[in-house]
């Protein structure tokens, strides 16, 4: 390894990079537009579920119930007339999710100690927002009911009820639960892939393609020398935009930081490495820098986005493709992102994961220079 | 080490790929400070010769040595040892002219004092001083050829190999590149040409001549004319030379 031709390679292909002003605003805009697009539209919370309220009770007691709903920042109760087919065209056209419709008898059955019903219609067309709204519509009725209980026991000069069993639920991390903080940590992994994996994979086709590739070969230049030159330049880059995106989730996206910043930059190194060899890895493979791009497309951006378990949890998959993700390297820097953006540990807990990438990014390297060799040859 | 008096040496050099066979039983000898010419058609195992003797393809048989280092068993060692201009003067066309220097330089490790001299001396050679800070991409052919050059012999080798170095420049270009083959004869290197412009075999101090593969005359440009008859050129000595090779070989 002579450190004069690592550093022509590295100052050569920062040229290279500095000198594409297209690709190069690519590189730096993705994470942006990425960032923006997921962490504003992309949200996996439901609040404010449009709601339209049917009350054929006209009561205080029915009254007192809808105050809840709109008290409630789970609702947004929009509609209270029409009736029935008010709510069934306003869930035909997307405009409500939810009708609550209070039977004219309600509050004479509560008066009269009788089961009171109230109906929920729901849009099941999305069934995770659905069951969503649903359950919080019922824990809404339900405590409705339970303070009605217990205010009738109390005008009869009765004690209140204990319920016997009482949930109290502390959310140790993310109290807020908000998906935002948890997307956006995710979201860097997948960036970092994508960028990485696309810069590279052109790299060396273009080579291929242009011919320059044969003149660096007849030179004294090794194979691993220039892999790693090129490397060394597109970390560069990929760091750049790590502190792009890191900027944007702390500054603009409120993103708490609760780790350690210099673990984050660590994984952030580990993880960016091996994305650029899987880049490099594929532009040995490929000697068209078209065929490249399509393979670097398939084979970064939809591990990263579907199974690192960034948009959806691993537990919840079947098993086999469970057992998929477990060669998927964003799988790893999600879980160490995740860990250190939100619960703040460190290394004792995250070692696993730093070996893996450590381990997965030898390899891609090892399988790239030898590769490369084998085409020279 | 003393050099051995070979430069380039082959013996029965074959390249097969598949069941085409690109050079087949190649045996020569270049001496050291030789203009030594491969003259033939395209497809005629020029390319693929120089491209074995440079380490960049492993030898289907037989041996080859550049500067007493086997092309097969030691290919760094012959990369140390040559320059290597192929066809297609493979600079970077979004470096500048300094910079395309600069990386040869780096690639080629000579030593950062060394290397301001040899740009300078890369700049003077190809007539790009006033250039230098252009882009690479907007040279006309003659001066990227020269470039070209340049950059394969930035760190001095005893032996250049330079495949097709002319095709595809005008005469005046192609008459100042013979020039600098000259000046780098003169100064000890040992430049192997391919070209398909029979003229230039005249500018070759001995030349081969190849077709399907095979060497089929091999000697001074004189010599060869003078063997052919009297007031024979070069074309007449390859059109003999095939004759007799197509009535060996049918």
């Amino acid at each position: 390894m002579s450190l004069r031709r690592l550093g022509a390679i590295f100052r050569k292909e920062g040229l290279h990079i500095l000198r594409d002003p297209r690709s190069l605003a690519a590189a730096l805009l993705v994470p942006v537009v990425m960032l923006l697009l997921f962490g504003y539209a992309l949200t996996l919370d439901v609040d404010r579920v449009p709601t339209a309220i049917h009350d054929l009770d006209r009561s205080p007691a029915s009254r007192a119930l809808i105050e809840r709903f709109r008290g409630s920042r789970y609702f947004t109760v929009i509609q209270q007339e029409g009736g029935y087919a008010a709510i069934e065209e306003g869930i035909d056209r997307s405009r409500l999710l939810l009708g609550v419709v209070i039977p004219e008898n309600f509050s004479e059955h509560l008066a009269r100690g009788e089961e009171a019903r109230v109906q929920l219609l729901l849009d099941g067309s999305d069934s995770n927002t659905a069951a969503l709204a649903a359950g919080y519509a019922e824990s809404l009725v339900l405590a409705y009911s339970a303070d009605r209980r217990d205010a009738a026991l109390r005008a009869r000069g009765m004690k209140e009820l204990e319920m016997p069993l009482d949930a109290r639920v502390r959310v140790l991390y993310n109290h807020e639960l908000k998906s935002k903080n948890f997307i956006i940590p995710g979201l860097i992994a997948v960036i970092l892939m994508i960028i990485s994996a696309l810069l590279t994979s052109l790299t060396i086709a273009r080579e291929w393609e242009t011919g320059t590739m044969e003149q660096l070969l007849s030179t004294p230049v090794r194979p691993a020398e220039l892999l790693l030159g090129k490397l060394m330049a597109y970390f560069v880059l990929g760091m750049a935009d790590m502190a792009v995106a890191l900027v944007l989730g702390l500054g603009l996206f409120g993103v708490p930081l609760n780790g350690s910043f210099w673990l984050l930059v660590f994984f952030s190194a580990l993880f960016l490495f091996g994305a650029l060899c899987w880049g490099i890895l594929i532009s040995t493979v490929a000697r068209s820098q078209l065929l490249a791009f399509q393979a670097s497309m398939v084979s970064s951006f939809l591990p990263a986005f579907l199974l690192s378990g960034f948009m959806y949890a691993i537990e919840n998959m079947p098993l086999i493709v469970q057992q998929v993700t477990r060669i998927v390297p964003a799988r790893y820097f999600v879980t160490a992102l995740q860990g250190i953006f939100l619960k703040g540990v460190g290394m004792e807990v995250l070692w696993k994961e730093a070996l893996f990438l450590f381990i997965y990014a030898g390899l891609v390297f090892t399988l790239a220079a030898r590769k490369m060799r084998q085409k020279i040859a | 080490m003393p050099p051995p008096e070979a430069a380039v040496r082959t013996e029965g050099l074959v390249k097969r790929f598949g069941d085409f066979v690109a050079v087949d039983q190649v045996t020569l000898a270049v001496q050291r400070g030789e203009i030594f010419g491969f003259l033939g058609p395209n497809g005629a195992g020029k390319s693929t010769t120089i491209r074995i003797l440079c380490g960049l393809l492993q030898p289907s048989a037989g041996r080859a040595e550049v500067n007493g280092f086997d092309v097969a068993e030691t290919p760094e060692s012959v990369k140390q040892s040559i320059g290597y201009m192929s066809q297609k003067f493979s600079l970077y066309d979004d470096l500048t002219v300094e910079e395309n220097i600069g990386f040869f330089g780096g690639v080629y490790g000579v030593a950062a004092e060394r290397r301001v001299q040899r740009a300078e001396y890369v700049l003077r050679m190809a007539g790009l001083a006033d250039q230098r800070g252009a882009m690479t991409r907007s040279l006309a052919g003659g001066w990227k050829q020269r470039l070209a050059l340049g950059c394969a012999i930035l760190h001095e080798p005893p032996i250049v190999f330079l495949d097709e170095p002319t095709s595809g420049v005008d005469p005046i270009a192609r008459r100042r590149f013979w020039d600098l083959i000259y000046e780098m004869a003169a100064g000890g290197s040992t430049v192997f040409v391919s070209t398909h412009y029979m003229e230039e075999a005249e500018y070759c101090h001995r030349v081969a001549l190849m077709y399907r593969g095979r060497v089929i005359a091999l000697g001074a440009p004189a010599e060869l004319r003078e063997a052919e008859g009297p007031g024979a050129t070069m074309d007449d000595v390859f059109i003999a030379s095939i004759e007799r090779e197509e009535a060996r070989h049918p």
